[in-house]
C-alpha cells in the first residue's frame, strides 16, 4: 500500500515578491510550524518556488486540514517522492491512482518536466503514464477537460513527485510578513472580521479592547478574549491589550453634550489606541467600520473622529454589506461568540440620538474644557496586556473537569 | 460482580463523578445569571458543548442539551410533528424502536397522524427498500434507530439518509443511544437532521442527554419557559451533569480507539460459546451487529427465572430492554423479527462495555452452562 509521504505547497503571491522572497518564505515556514506544533515528526524543506512538508509518518489528512487555513499558501498536494526510473514512477502512479479510483471515474495525466535533461518529453510522458493506467484499470476513461482524478507527475532534478489531488489554500500573504497594526476589537461582529482580513494580507495584528467596569461585565471581556483566541487560531498567538476606560467614559458623559458623547468617545479611543500602537511599534490601526452602518460610521463621523491622528487607519470592511460581513464571521467561527448578548463600552453609553453628522470643530470645542492627556496616559499605563493562544482560555481550574 | 447490562445503564466513570461533584459544589451558578458566578457556569456549559461537538464532528450550535434519551426522542419527533404538520400527516419509523420512540408515535397517532412501522427482516434489520416503499407525498418524518437496543442489529442509517435526501421535505431522525461510542457514524455523511444521545449509556450520569439538531432544522419546543438552549428546551441547564457528560464521551471514545478490538473478541467468544450450547438460540445477527449486545433464548425457561438464577452468582444481565422488562410482554423486536412468542419470552440480553474482560466472559459461560443444567433438573 502506497502512502503519501509529503505535502507539496505552492506559494501564493510570494512568488512575485522579488528580493523579500526569503523573508516571506521564512514567515510561511513559521506559520506552518505553528499550526502543526503538535506534529513533532514533520520536517519542512523550502526552496524558491516550492515547499515540502515531509510527514515522517504523521497523519497527512489532519496536516492537510490544518494547512487550509494558513495564509500564503495558494494550493497544496499530498505527494509521494520516487526516483526517476520509468518503471517505479509508473507503479507509484498506478498505486496512487487506485487509492482514489472508483468505477466510472475519469482521469488525466499532467506531467511537468522541470528536469529538462529527462529523456522523454512531456507528451511522451503523458502517453506512457496514461497508457499504463488504461492497461491496468479495465473500463477506465480519459477526460482531459474535466477529469475526476488528475494524476500529476513532476520530474525535477533530484527526484520525481506524484500526486492526485490539489487542495485550494487560503491565499493571502504569510502571517506577520507585512508589519504590525493595532485592531480595535469591540466584541461585535465586524471587528474580528476586519482583523481576519488584515491577517490575510500578512499583517501582525494586536487587539485593543476598551473595558469599562462596572458598566461592562467580566463576561463582555471574556467574550473579547474568546474572539482573540479565535484569531490566534490563524497565526498561533495574538496579543490583546485591555484598556481601563471607565474614568474617561464618565468624564465624557459629564463634559460633552449628549449628542456628541459618541463622537468624543471614539476620538479618545483612537487616541489611546494610537498611543498603544506607538509603544508597541505598530504602523497602523485597523477598525471594523463599514460605511453608513451606524451613526459613528458615516463619512462625517469618520472625518470628525479621524481628526485626532495621522496614523493610517485601515478599514477592510468599509464597502462591505452587513450580510457579507456576517458570512465571513460565520466562516471564521467568530459570529457565534460575537452575538453573545453582553453590553460593551460602545453600547452602554449610547445616547438616545447621536449626531450622524457631527462637526469636527464642535467636538474639538467640547473637548477643549478638559485636559484628557493625563487620563490617556493613565489608561495606557493601566492597560493589561495578555498573549492569547488558540484555546488558552480554557481556565486552568476547568482543565481536569473535561 | 460481573455486570453485563450496559445497555440498560453503565457505571459512571470515577473521573466523571469527580467532575460532577466539583462542578456542583464549586460552580453551582445558574448560567443565565448576570454575575460572575453565573458567568463561570456559562463558560463551563460552553466548553462542554464545544467538546461534545468536536467529538461528534459537528458544529457546537447543533448540540442541544436535554434530560436524556427519552426527552431527546420526544423532542425530535413531537417537535417536528408540531412544527411541520403542514408538510403532511405521515411518519415512518420501524417496528423495533425503543419505547420512547414507539410510544411517542402512538401518541401522535391518537392526534391524527398516520404512522408506518416498517418491519425488520429475520436478522432484525430494516431495509432501505421497505422504507422507500412506505414514503408518500404526505411523509414529513423518518425516524430510525442506529443500533437496536435489544439485539444489537445495526440499521442502514447512511443508506436511508441518502434515500431521505431525495425527499427535501422529510426530516430524518436517528436514535443513536446504543450506537454512540460503539459503532461509528458520520452525522453529516448520513444526512441526519436530528440525533439522540444519552449520557448514562456511555458512563455519564442519568438525567443528561443530547439532541443534535442540524443547522437550519427547526422544531417546536416541548418545554416553554426561560428560553434556554436557543429556545428549544427551556429549563435551567444541568451544568454539572453536562460537564460530566462531555468528559464521559471523551473517555468513551478514547476507550473505543484503544479497546474496540478487545471488546469484539470478548463478544465473539461469547457468541461462539453460546451457539455451541444445546437449547440456546442466539438472536443477534453475525454481521451488521454492534460489538456489545448479544441476545439469546434459553429454550423452555422464562427469561426472568434465568436472570435471577444468574444474579445468585453475582452476574447481572437483563431480559429485554430495561424500560420494558418489568412488563411480562415478549420483546417487541424479537416478535417483529418473527421469533416465536415462546422463545421471545425466554430471551436474555447481555450488553458489554470496554471494561468487560475475557475472564468475565468465561465465568459467565460456565455459569450459563451450570444454570441451564440445574434448571433443567428442576423443571423435569
Amino acid at each position: 500500500m502506497i502512502n503519501y509521504d509529503r505535502i507539496l505547497i505552492r506559494y501564493g503571491e510570494i512568488s512575485t515578491k522579488g528580493r523579500n522572497r526569503n523573508k516571506f518564505i521564512d514567515k510561511l515556514r513559521k506559520s506552518i510550524l505553528s499550526v502543526l506544533h503538535d506534529f513533532p515528526d514533520i520536517k519542512i524543506e523550502a526552496s524558491r518556488d516550492r515547499m515540502y512538508i515531509i510527514l515522517n509518518g504523521s497523519d497527512g489528512k489532519e496536516v492537510s486540514e490544518r494547512l487550509k487555513s494558513v495564509f500564503g499558501i495558494q494550493s497544496f498536494s499530498p505527494a509521494v517522492k520516487t526516483n526517476k526510473k520509468m518503471e517505479e514512477m509508473k507503479a507509484a502512479a498506478l498505486a496512487l491512482f487506485l487509492k482514489d479510483y472508483e468505477e466510472g471515474k475519469t482521469f488525466k495525466i499532467t506531467t511537468k518536466r522541470a528536469d529538462k535533461t529527462f529523456p522523454l518529453n512531456t507528451e511522451e510522458l503523458n502517453h506512457e503514464f496514461g497508457g499504463h493506467l488504461l492497461k491496468n484499470v479495465p473500463g477506465l476513461k480519459v477526460n482531459v477537460k474535466k477529469p475526476d482524478i488528475n494524476v500529476q507527475i513532476e520530474i525535477r532534478g533530484e527526484a520525481a513527485y506524484l500526486s492526485c489531488e490539489t487542495i485550494q489554500g487560503a491565499g493571502g500573504l504569510p502571517a506577520g510578513s507585512g508589519g504590525k497594526a493595532m485592531l480595535m476589537l469591540s466584541g461585535g461582529i465586524d471587528s474580528p472580521v476586519a482583523g481576519y482580513l488584515s491577517m490575510k494580507r500578512g499583517l501582525d495584528v494586536e487587539a485593543v479592547h476598551f473595558f469599562s467596569p462596572p458598566f461592562t461585565s467580566e463576561r463582555a471581556k471574556q467574550k473579547v478574549i474568546d474572539l482573540t483566541e479565535k484569531l490566534a487560531g490563524i497565526t498561533g498567538a495574538v496579543t490583546l491589550h485591555i484598556v481601563p476606560f471607565t474614568e474617561i467614559q464618565q468624564l465624557i458623559q459629564q463634559q460633552v453634550p449628549q449628542n456628541y458623547t459618541m463622537t468624543a468617545t471614539r476620538r479618545l479611543m483612537l487616541r489611546i489606541t494610537d498611543e498603544i500602537r506607538r509603544k508597541n511599534d505598530g504602523l497602523a490601526i485597523i477598525t471594523g467600520e463599514s460605511l453608513g452602518q451606524v451613526a459613528s460610521q458615516t463619512l462625517e463621523s469618520m472625518y470628525a473622529i479621524n481628526d485626532v491622528t495621522n496614523t493610517p487607519i485601515l478599514r477592510p470592511l468599509i464597502t462591505m454589506d452587513k450580510s457579507e460581513i456576517i458570512e465571513i464571521a460565520q466562516r471564521i467561527d467568530t459570529h457565534d461568540i460575537s452575538i453573545r448578548p453582553f453590553e460593551d463600552c460602545c453600547t452602554v453609553f449610547v445616547p438616545a440620538s447621536p449626531k450622524t453628522k457631527p462637526k469636527r470643530d464642535k467636538v474639538r470645542h467640547f473637548e477643549s474644557f478638559v485636559d484628557f492627556e493625563p487620563l490617556i496616559a493613565k489608561a495606557v499605563e493601566g492597560t493589561e496586556k495578555m498573549v492569547t493562544k488558540p484555546q488558552s482560555g480554557k481556565e486552568e481550574s476547568f482543565e481536569d473537569l473535561f | 460482580m460481573i455486570y453485563f447490562d450496559n445497555s440498560a445503564t453503565t457505571k459512571p466513570y470515577k473521573e466523571v463523578l469527580d467532575s460532577y461533584i466539583k462542578v456542583s459544589s464549586d460552580f453551582f451558578g445558574n448560567p443565565s445569571s448576570l454575575h460572575g458566578i453565573g458567568g463561570q457556569a456559562e463558560r463551563l456549559l460552553m466548553h462542554a458543548r464545544e467538546q461534545i461537538a468536536q467529538l461528534l464532528d459537528v458544529r457546537h450550535s447543533e448540540i442541544y442539551f436535554t434530560s436524556g434519551g427519552t426527552e431527546s426522542n420526544n423532542l425530535a419527533i413531537k417537535g417536528t410533528a408540531l412544527m411541520h404538520r403542514n408538510r403532511g400527516r405521515h411518519i415512518i419509523t420501524t417496528a423495533i424502536e425503543h419505547a420512547s420512540v414507539r410510544e411517542t408515535m402512538e401518541q401522535l397517532r391518537e392526534l391524527g397522524f398516520r404512522v408506518t412501522f416498517v418491519q425488520p427482516d429475520r436478522r432484525g434489520i430494516v431495509s432501505v427498500e421497505e422504507i422507500e416503499k412506505a414514503i408518500t407525498s404526505e411523509t414529513f418524518l423518518v425516524s430510525v434507530m442506529h443500533v437496536n437496543n435489544e439485539i444489537g442489529s445495526i440499521q442502514p442509517i447512511k443508506e436511508i439518509g441518502q434515500l431521505v435526501k431525495k425527499h427535501s421535505k422529510i426530516i430524518y431522525h436517528v436514535d443513536n443511544v446504543q450506537g454512540i461510542g460503539k459503532v461509528p457514524m458520520d452525522f453529516y455523511e448520513a444526512n441526519i437532521d436530528l440525533c439522540t444521545l444519552s449520557a448514562h449509556k456511555f458512563h455519564g450520569l442519568k438525567g443528561n442527554g443530547v439532541l443534535f439538531i442540524r443547522e437550519g432544522v427547526r422544531l417546536s419546543p416541548l418545554f416553554s419557559g426561560g428560553n434556554q438552549e436557543w429556545k428549544q428546551r427551556s429549563g435551567t441547564e444541568n451544568v454539572a451533569g453536562i460537564v460530566a457528560m462531555a468528559k464521559a464521551l471523551r473517555i468513551t471514545l478514547n476507550n473505543k480507539e484503544r479497546y474496540l478490538d478487545e471488546l469484539l473478541s470478548v463478544k465473539n467468544y461469547l457468541m461462539e460459546e453460546l451457539e455451541k450450547m444445546e437449547g440456546i438460540a442466539v438472536h443477534t445477527p453475525d454481521i451488521h451487529a454492534a460489538p456489545h449486545i448479544i441476545n439469546f433464548s434459553v429454550k423452555g425457561f422464562k427469561a426472568e427465572v434465568f436472570v435471577h438464577a444468574l444474579e445468585e452468582k453475582d452476574i447481572y444481565v437483563s431480559t429485554t430492554s430495561a424500560c420494558s422488562s418489568k412488563k411480562a410482554a415478549a420483546s417487541s423486536t424479537l416478535v417483529a423479527m418473527g421469533v416465536p412468542e415462546k422463545d421471545a419470552k425466554s430471551a436474555v440480553r447481555i450488553s458489554l462495555t470496554y471494561e468487560n474482560t475475557r475472564e468475565e466472559a468465561a465465568v459467565f459461560i460456565a455459569a450459563v452452562k451450570e444454570t441451564v443444567n440445574r434448571l433443567r433438573e428442576v423443571m423435569k
